[in-house]
């Protein structure tokens, strides 16, 4: 969850806020796509092996396709998948990262393929050369040592940037960015708010928390998980001081509604309390405190 | 519990209920646009996600600022950048893109890239000269260039009668195994020719390496038949596909020169500016590269093998050779 932000202007002039892929989740996707790869591969070969066992005379079609099948599937499986709507390779669909124009627009096929031509340089080069200087063949094992150390650099790369660019990236101007698909869950104070009538909470009450509680409490909500709640429960009744006899989940889904209702209400007047500890009495701090808190980014 | 904070969650409440339709039909046109492409969409649906797209976005806007709902506002912020990929990221169809590709845009990245591509010939002849003139002082030189697998017997020892058959014979391959022989040969070549351009991250040293090795190997080549006579012959035996080859290796080249030259002078722009700019480039140039190596593997897999006649072989390379000029450097007009 803690992967760095970057803001993509639209030219609506909002920004949305895009989360960079994280390297995991990027070495996943490459490996799982190399596993279609393969399986593709070794599909075609058992399909072109079986072809030539039915057409006697006609080896000649089915090398040829086999060969620039495979060059096609090595060379331009990532290519023909980023250029395309989804901008993400099964693999990568599957990570649910994507590929993006780092300056917002489209990305043309071109840029594509030259993020994924780099990748010679990147995986396959170093492979070989680490090959080399396993079996020792061709150059010594010094020579390939100092080879691999070389691209080295070029392997490390998205490790040594910000925003986590590999050569590729570099090249045709995109990054990796996640691409979540979340549903949209029902609004927690909903339920809460019939009870809100039963649970009168003062002010002070409601002043004990703050923005990154309030979600917390929202999470719990939504976990739903019986121990959680009690504690959850057992924490704030004594920390606000409550003393009614409503059974837990009752009591945080009304004490959830009012406390959103409270800071919803102090957001429109720009108040933004981040946590418990942000201020301890909101509603007196005078304007210059008020205003330097919401200059602070949330 | 103040009254006028119910008030105000009533009123949070409202603008979830009345734009909540917005979103979810936007979710649902994007959701299946993600599947299967822009293509399911209906005109009228077509038409509607913009709009779509930008009530969500004021939405997300709205709720940034009024809604502590941390579910609801990363919901909208992930269905905001889901759309906006397909409002203003995706392209035309496949088939208009490469014909925009055919007519414009590889010729267009291949004259914006002549300096470097002029510097990868210049390497390429230098080290054809290099390679003749040194095979010319002292004969043992061209094992240095030639490897002995690649010669195959076509060494200084070997005579005239011997190189001379071996560019008429119809090839050891026999007419059976042609295609088979050419699809082999580009996926070699265009592998090269990719890692010639990858290597011009490395700042381009090894992608220079590549082309001085090429160009003495080949001046190395025609030393050896030119000292028995047959140049004429050799030129014609591997010109038939090499005038394409050799020009794909060059524009190869001069694709990963561009990327090196972003890198070490970027100019005025920003290294990453500088470097995207070279990288749509050159890979567009990268794209025309493999489309040529598949043409040249076909060129040298079938022509060379069934066509014997010097004049047809020179007719051949000199054609192909004038057409890949005349269609990439012949300017264009600027479109689009």
């Amino acid at each position: 969850m803690n992967s760095p932000v970057r803001t993509l202007r639209t030219p609506e002039g909002v920004a949305i806020e895009l989360q960079l892929a994280g390297g995991g989740d990027r070495v996943a996707a490459f490996i799982l796509d190399q596993l279609v790869i393969a399986g593709t591969l070794l599909l075609l070969t058992i399909a072109a092996v079986s072809a030539l066992a039915s057409v006697r005379q006609g080896f000649e079609p089915v090398g040829i396709i086999w060969i620039v099948g495979g060059f096609v599937l090595r060379n331009f499986y990532f290519t023909l998948f980023e250029a395309g709507w989804r901008g993400a390779t099964p693999g990568k669909r599957a990570m649910k990262i994507r590929v993006a124009a780092r300056d917002g627009g489209r990305l043309g096929f071109a840029s594509v393929a030259a993020r994924n031509m780099m990748r010679e340089l990147e995986v396959f080069l170093p492979l070989s050369l680490l090959a080399q200087g396993i079996s020792g063949e061709q150059v010594d094992r010094w020579t390939a040592g100092a080879g691999v150390l070389w691209v080295a650099v070029f392997v490390l790369f998205p490790w040594l940037n910000r925003d986590r660019l590999r050569a590729g990236d570099l090249v045709a101007g995109s990054w990796v960015v996640r691409a979540p698909r979340p549903a949209l869950l029902p609004d927690m104070g909903d339920r809460g708010l019939a009870r809100l009538v039963r649970c009168a909470f003062t002010d002070a009450q409601l002043d004990a928390y703050g923005v990154y509680e309030l979600q917390t409490l929202e999470r719990v909500l939504r976990e739903d998980d019986p121990a959680a709640i009690d504690v959850t429960a057992m924490t704030i009744r004594r920390r606000i001081g409550w003393t009614g006899s409503e059974p837990p989940s009752a009591f945080l889904q009304a004490y959830y509604a009012a406390l959103r209702s409270r800071q919803e209400r102090n957001l429109l007047f720009g108040r933004r309390r981040a946590n418990k500890s942000d201020g301890s009495t909101p509603p007196s701090r005078d304007r210059l405190d008020r205003a330097a808190a919401s200059a602070k980014p949330p | 519990m103040i009254a006028a904070d119910l008030a105000l969650t009533q009123s949070a409440r409202r603008f979830r209920a009345e734009r909540e339709p917005v979103w979810i039909k936007l979710d649902e046109l994007i959701g299946r646009a993600e599947k299967r492409g822009l293509k399911d969409l209906d005109a009228g649906e077509l038409a509607e996600l913009p709009v779509l797209y930008r009530a969500t976005l004021s939405s997300l806007s709205i709720a940034r600022d009024t809604s502590l709902d941390a579910a609801l506002v990363a919901y909208l912020e992930a269905l905001a950048a889901r759309a906006y990929f397909f409002v203003y990221g995706t392209r035309a169809r496949v088939l208009a893109e490469a014909r925009r590709f055919f007519a414009w845009g590889w010729p267009t990245a291949a004259q914006s890239l002549w300096r470097e591509t002029l510097v990868a010939l210049t390497l390429l002849l230098v080290g054809a000269v290099a390679g003749w003139s040194l095979c010319a002082g002292d004969s043992s030189w061209f094992s240095t260039f030639v490897p002995g697998e690649l010669a195959g017997g076509r060494d200084p020892s070997a005579t005239a009668g011997m190189l001379r058959d071996g560019l008429y014979e119809r090839g050891g391959h026999g007419a059976q195994g042609l295609g088979l022989f050419s699809a082999w040969l580009f996926q070699h070549n265009a592998g090269i020719a990719i890692l010639c351009f990858a290597l011009g991250f490395a700042l381009g040293v090894p992608t220079m390496l590549l082309l001085l090795q090429t160009g003495g190997m080949l001046g190395a080549i025609l030393w050896l038949y030119g000292s028995k006579g047959l140049l004429p012959n050799i030129v014609g035996w591997l010109m038939v596909h090499g005038s394409t080859e050799l020009l794909a290796i060059v524009l190869a080249g001069g694709a990963g020169l561009a990327i090196a030259r972003a890198i070490a002078l970027p100019g005025a722009a920003t290294r990453r500016a500088a470097l995207g700019r070279a990288g749509r480039m050159a890979g567009a140039q990268m794209l025309g590269v493999v489309v040529m190596l598949f043409v040249a593997g076909g060129l040298e897999g079938y022509a060379r093998q069934l066509i014997t006649s010097d004049a047809v072989r020179w007719s051949i390379a000199t054609g192909m050779g004038l057409f890949w000029l005349v269609y990439l450097y012949l300017p264009r007009r600027r479109s689009s």
